[in-house]
């Protein structure tokens, strides 16, 4: 698939801003008055950043508000829906904190629950499509939630929890690359099952149906820089997990320490989220020979 | 409404004769002709006479290769539109409602100005059938000439979708799946109509028509195994050449 920054820089931001806001919800930290006003400005710069940057890939964008009303079978009309909610509920949370002291303990769990549940949404937008047998897996909610959880974790300073989250994130990914590997092989789906000739001999491609690119191969036969792939997962994985960790290990932890983490983790998590794109093969991509 | 209908009263679609299709193009032009002048934005083109042209198109035409195991391989063109499937993916992801499926004839539609250009369905669909306009910036598709087959401004003739009128080898069949009776059912069911991936659970309603066997390559002459070879074994110069050659080391192999 092709990698559009549009949907990385959403993906990856909006994961951080409500894992920020599932930790804040969870009163881990609970600030108030202008300390509480950083944190959850900062949570709602990237939540809603991310979401602003997934309309710059829109057609028409001036028709967003249109998302709403299919959330009976789209799972991206439920990510709008659960996005929007886990907003309004943290925005109330977070006004208790910021301009009345108060910490409103049910509204923060709501508000907790809503945002990972708006990552999960967003996940199913992926994992539901058959046609992109790398995603049409459970692990890929598995893998944006604790994803989301490790980042918020570290974004809010919660050290004891970002550790062993972050550890665990990188062995998820991991896992997953493993077995996503494997997984278009797994599905099935070969030219020959496309064509349906696969019965009378080996089928392939001979003639494409036009000599230049075109939206399908632009869009889902993104295969430019797999040959990098290793090399940036390797560099995912010390960007995001074990140099984060390693920064939190020191004994000396401070705020700079802490920043340099969290920028590492952010580089990181863009590399990986990268790759979960470049790396996805569209079973269309068959009907050209390629994958 | 994205809810797709339980079943729809009729299921219109297509016959793509894999046996019959001579890989002329004529209807992926067909469809880019009326599709551009009728339903919808035009299919636009992007630099059209630069080196680098690129395109919205509803039909394209593939050819593959088919090396049976035994005799010569087999080119089989293979044209490629929307299969209007009874559980058209494209149709439940749409978050805005903009593609649907019609309750009465079954085929699948783009409602162009609810169409945010997410892109969502094209990623949904498993065969390629959908292509955003990159001038208009909202997701194209085939309609099964919608504007055609009920249009009585047209002669009877006309009212089937474009490439199938245009298909010059009789290649593309257009009829109603729904009635058993009709000319598509029997002749998919005569000829084992087949579905496109149907791992994928999209219960395509569109059926392709496999190719016949070929013949096999025949003796030309039945006494011709009777006759003996003109020559075994080449003479004079080339005899000793090749006595010689074989004589070498590592010769011959």
């Amino acid at each position: 698939m092709h990698p559009a920054p549009s949907v990385i820089l959403f993906t990856t931001f909006s994961g951080l801003g409500f894992g920020m806001l599932f930790w804040l919800g969870l009163g881990m930290p609970a600030p108030t008055g202008l300390v509480a006003f950083v944190f959850f400005a900062l949570a709602y710069a990237l939540a809603v950043g991310g979401l602003i940057a997934s309309t710059f890939h829109l057609g028409h964008p001036e028709r967003a508000l249109r998302a709403f009303t299919q959330w009976r079978t789209s799972w991206l009309s439920r990510e709008a829906w659960a996005s929007v909610a886990t907003l309004m509920v943290m925005a109330a949370y977070g006004a208790g904190l910021v301009f009345a002291a108060t910490r409103i303990a049910a509204l923060g769990l709501i508000g907790a629950a809503l945002a990972m549940a708006t990552v999960a949404v967003t996940s199913m937008i992926y994992a539901q499509l058959r046609t992109v047998p790398r995603w049409h897996h459970w692990s890929t909610p598995a893998l944006l939630v604790i994803y989301s959880l490790a980042g918020g974790a570290l974004m809010t300073g919660q050290v004891r929890y970002a550790m062993p989250l972050l550890v665990l994130a990188g062995l998820a990914q991991v896992s997953a690359w493993m077995s996503g590997d494997k997984r278009l092989a797994e599905s099935g789906t070969t030219l020959a099952t496309a064509t349906g000739l696969g019965g009378r001999g080996a089928v392939r491609a001979f003639e494409p149906p036009h000599t230049g690119p075109n939206y399908l191969l632009r869009e889902m036969v993104h295969v430019v820089g797999r040959k990098h792939a290793n090399r940036l997962r390797l560099i995912g994985l010390v960007l995001g997990f074990a140099l984060p960790v390693l920064l939190l290990a020191l004994p000396f932890a401070g705020h700079w320490l802490a920043l340099a983490a969290v920028l590492s983790h952010i580089a990181g998590v863009l590399a990986t989220r990268w790759l979960f794109f470049a790396e996805a093969e569209h079973v269309v991509g068959l009907y050209y020979g390629k994958r | 409404m994205t809810e797709l209908p339980l079943s729809t009263e009729r299921r219109l679609g297509l016959v793509i004769d894999l046996d019959t299709c001579v890989g002329c193009h004529a209807c992926v032009v067909s469809c880019k002709g009326w599709n551009t002048e009728n339903y919808g934005a035009p299919l636009s083109d992007q630099s059209a006479y630069s080196g680098a042209g690129s395109g919205t198109f509803l039909n394209r035409v593939h050819s593959y290769e088919v090396q049976p195991d035994n005799g010569a391989a087999q080119l089989v063109h293979f044209p490629k539109s929307c299969l209007h499937c009874q559980d058209a993916p494209c149709v439940t992801v749409c978050p805005t409602g903009a593609s649907y499926k019609r309750a009465e004839d079954g085929i699948v539609l783009v409602n162009e100005s609810a169409c945010i250009g997410c892109g969502l369905c094209a990623w949904a669909c498993p065969y390629g059938a959908r292509e955003m306009d990159a001038a208009a910036k909202v997701m194209k598709k085939c309609t099964l000439c919608v504007d055609r087959i009920y249009n009585e401004n047209l002669p009877e003739v006309d009212r089937v979708p474009a490439c199938v009128r245009t298909c010059p080898a009789g290649a593309r069949h257009f009829g109603d799946f729904a009635d058993p009776d009709s000319a598509v059912s029997i002749l998919s069911a005569e000829r084992g109509g087949m579905d496109l991936m149907p791992e994928m659970g999209t219960r395509p309603t569109n059926k392709y028509l496999p190719p016949r066997p070929r013949d096999q390559l025949q003796e030309t002459d039945i006494l011709a195994p009777y006759l003996a070879p003109v020559t075994d074994e080449p003479k004079g110069f080339l005899g000793w050449l090749d006595r010689t050659l074989s004589a070498l080391p590592k010769g011959p192999l």
